[in-house]
């Protein structure tokens, strides 16, 4: 079946034809086009406008409806009638106690969901003591030694009622560990806690660049995580695929989901190995993308990514459930698109993505605040953030409609475009033997850096417009008086005074040997490590000596020199 | 990884070219972004210089003993992590202290203005600004190895 009739669509083209030759020749001729092509970011040439014609080959099961295979036009059939986007401002900073009091401020101002920001030690399998730590603790993010720091970081904050993403990635399966023994020792129900953690590694290796072990282990790690969280705590995602960081290093639309989704492929297939049914873990899979400023690029790519998802969930790995082929995705607008040259205009820029991921059906999302092209986002410029998402949600009406752009012939003409190309690469990456292979040999590496290259030469040449800085720039315009949210510089004191505390007071043989046995475990293939490690939080095993443990026998990790 | 300079650089009016400025383009504690760096790389070995790339998760000692090994002109570090005071103050130091204080630092990455005094005073030579252009970075460093003259 097809949307449009033989005879329809011919009779639109002849009418296209006609209107070239007449109306279209005549308003070239007095006024010709600024460009003589146009493209998307990614490179896709775009037409002047779009018809019938140019979605009548889509079958119209590949647009289908929402809460539907191939869920194109949302994960869900009622999207924001029946729940609105999550609103996730991401916070961390400072001794667990500074963020917990962001997080209270921030839930008074009306957020929705809590997320976490730890800092690079703690990402790293660090602990702030370490010299490799020197002048990091609490600086981009919170600091967490020990299971006692997650407690300090919710306390007073019912993990029950409010869903909380931790951007976490090395580490990850020990800070899920210190969440899950803190949740048992507040007596919480495991089946009611709600979250996300990023994990995600091979993006890691690839784009955000924090690894602590080579990549085969590190996927292990992620697959004894994503097998024990599924079981144990049944609605907590252990993944975020995480595409918006591929993005930030230089990636465009097509390389950001291709990438992503061949990391999901590369995913699914360790925990299938193991034994587990794609049903069993593929409905906790959850995704993270960017919002870009190409706004109609952007909107197709989500819908290109929930296809083309559905497709490999269902068709290569045989998933029968719905929800292990529906793509939820969590957003953030872009970063890189901010500037420090009249920086308020960060907001006009920020509120145009956070609109286009709302229209492509965002289920969770973070607006950047003005002031992060210079530090943390102050609490003035978070409530903004936060703003920006309430006036989309409570003022503009776009949540009436479930896919208010689906059906247009642009819109649709391009998420198929998106998704013959996002198919392309998939293909390749599976010639070239897989994912975790190349990113091994660096191949994406390649391909990123060339990509933010090209960027960068777009943007010196003035090719790629930045209102304030390269077009429109106000010779007058001073530096940005902007405050700056101020580092603490008695955390790190007051973070090695805990740890040496907690070191005192536990019993720390019993910590060696908890230690060896996780190491006898790691050398093992089959033996999933949540469990040992879980045990060694609870004995206040700090994070940096789990993951140094590990460290001993996986050793570490040297990059592919790619420039 | 030293880059291969393009040879058709070298192909110009002067009867005796000056040797090409060496630079370190190096990554300095745990900040893991390096998008700018590799660009900056890029531009730097276009722009006719030799280009070493130090890789990720560098110490300032790392990379002190790097930029001595590779006898570079210039260390240019890219920080977008928040600890480029004490890091930049703990490369300068090592510089001084292994003398190698000849040895040009250039900071970029994400510097807020109201730290630019704190690092010029720890040693740093030269800031780049955020949305600086492949222009303003190569005169940068030519002006500063012109200024010290060569070594």
């Amino acid at each position: 079946m097809t949307l449009y009739s033989d005879a329809a669509i011919s009779e639109i083209e002849k009418h296209l034809a006609a209107w070239e030759q007449t109306e279209l020749a005549a308003t070239l001729k007095v006024r010709p086009e600024e460009k003589p092509e146009y493209r998307t970011e990614s490179g896709i040439p775009l037409k002047r406008v779009y018809t019938a014609a140019d979605v009548a080959d889509i079958p119209p099961g590949d647009i289908g409806l929402p809460g539907q295979f191939p869920f194109t036009r949302g994960p869900y059939p009622t999207m924001y009638r029946g729940r609105p986007w999550t609103i996730r401002q991401v916070a961390g900073f400072g001794n667990p106690e500074s963020t917990n009091q962001r997080y209270k401020y921030m839930i008074e101002t009306g957020q929705t969901g809590l997320s976490t920001d730890f800092d690079l030690p703690t990402l790293l399998g660090l602990d702030s003591d370490d010299p490799m730590a020197f002048g990091e603790v609490g600086r981009v993010g919170v600091s967490v030694d020990t299971i006692d720091d997650v407690d300090r970081l919710f306390d007073g904050i019912d993990l029950e009622k409010i869903s909380v993403s931790l951007t976490i990635n090395p580490s990850a399966w020990v800070i899920y560990a210190m969440f899950v023994a803190v949740a048992e020792k507040r007596g919480y129900d495991f089946a009611k806690l709600t979250g996300t953690l990023q994990a995600d590694p091979l993006k890691e290796y690839v784009a955000q660049k924090e690894w602590i072990y080579p990549v085969r282990p590190a996927v292990r790690l992620m697959r004894d995580l994503i097998i024990y969280s599924t079981k144990t705590t049944p609605k907590f995602n252990p993944i975020s695929l995480s595409g918006y960081h591929l993005s930030d290093v230089g990636g465009n639309a097509i390389q950001e989901i291709s990438f992503t989704m061949a990391f999901a492929i590369a995913y699914c297939e360790e925990v299938i190995k193991a034994g587990i049914g794609i049903d069993d873990f593929a409905p906790r899979l959850s995704f993270f993308f960017i919002s870009h400023q190409d706004f109609f690029e952007q909107i197709c790519k989500f819908r290109a990514a929930r296809r083309v998802y559905a497709k490999i969930m269902a068709e290569r790995f045989g998933a029968q459930k719905p929800e292990s082929m529906r793509l939820r995705v969590h957003v953030q607008t872009a970063a890189m698109s901010l500037t420090k040259v009249e920086h308020t205009n960060n907001l006009m820029r920020t509120a145009i993505q956070a609109l286009g991921a709302v229209l492509a059906g965002c289920q969770s999302m973070h607006t950047n605040g003005l002031d992060e092209a210079f530090a943390i986002p102050t609490e003035e410029a978070m409530k903004l953030a936060i703003r920006t998402q309430q006036i989309i949600r409570d003022e503009t009406n776009v949540t009436s409609v479930v896919d208010p752009l689906g059906g247009s012939y642009f819109v649709e003409s391009l998420t198929s475009e998106m998704e013959r190309e996002i198919w392309k690469v998939l293909e390749e990456v599976d010639r070239l033997g897989g994912a975790v292979k190349l990113v091994e040999e660096g191949w994406f590496q390649q391909k990123l850096a060339d990509s933010a290259y090209a960027t960068f030469k777009l943007i010196d040449s003035g090719e790629k417009i930045s209102v304030g800085v390269n077009r429109h720039v106000d010779e007058t315009s001073e530096a940005a008086k902007v405050e700056i949210h101020p580092y603490d510089e008695n955390c790190t004191d007051l973070q090695i005074a805990r740890l040496k505390e907690v070191r005192a007071r536990r019993d720390t043989p019993r910590v060696h040997a908890l230690l060896s046995e996780l190491k006898d475990q790691a050398r093992t293939e089959d033996i999933n490590l949540l469990p040992k490690t879980i045990e060694l939080v609870k004995a206040r095993a700090t994070l940096g000596e789990i993951c140094a443990a590990l460290r001993d026998v996986w050793g570490g990790y040297d990059e592919p020199n790619i420039v | 990884m030293t880059l291969g300079r393009d040879e058709d650089k070298m192909a110009g009016p002067e009867p005796q070219p000056t040797p090409s400025i060496r630079v370190l383009v190096a990554k300095l504690g745990l900040d893991g972004h390096d998008r700018g760096a590799k660009v900056v790389a890029r531009i730097l070995r276009d722009a006719g210089m030799e280009v070493i790339y130090s890789g990720l998760y560098k110490t300032p000692a790392q990379v002190v003993d790097a930029a001595i090994q590779e006898d570079v002109d210039v260390i240019g570090v890219s920080l977008l992590s928040g600890s480029h005071v004490p890091l930049f103050g703990a490369l300068c130091k090592s510089l001084r202290d292994q003398q190698a204080d000849h040895v040009l630092v250039v900071a970029g990455g994400v510097i807020p203005e109201h730290d630019y005094d704190a690092l010029i005073e720890s040693g740093v030579d030269a800031i780049i600004p955020q949305e600086a252009g492949s222009e303003l970075i190569i005169t940068a460093i030519r002006d500063l190895v012109a200024a010290r003259g060569r070594i």
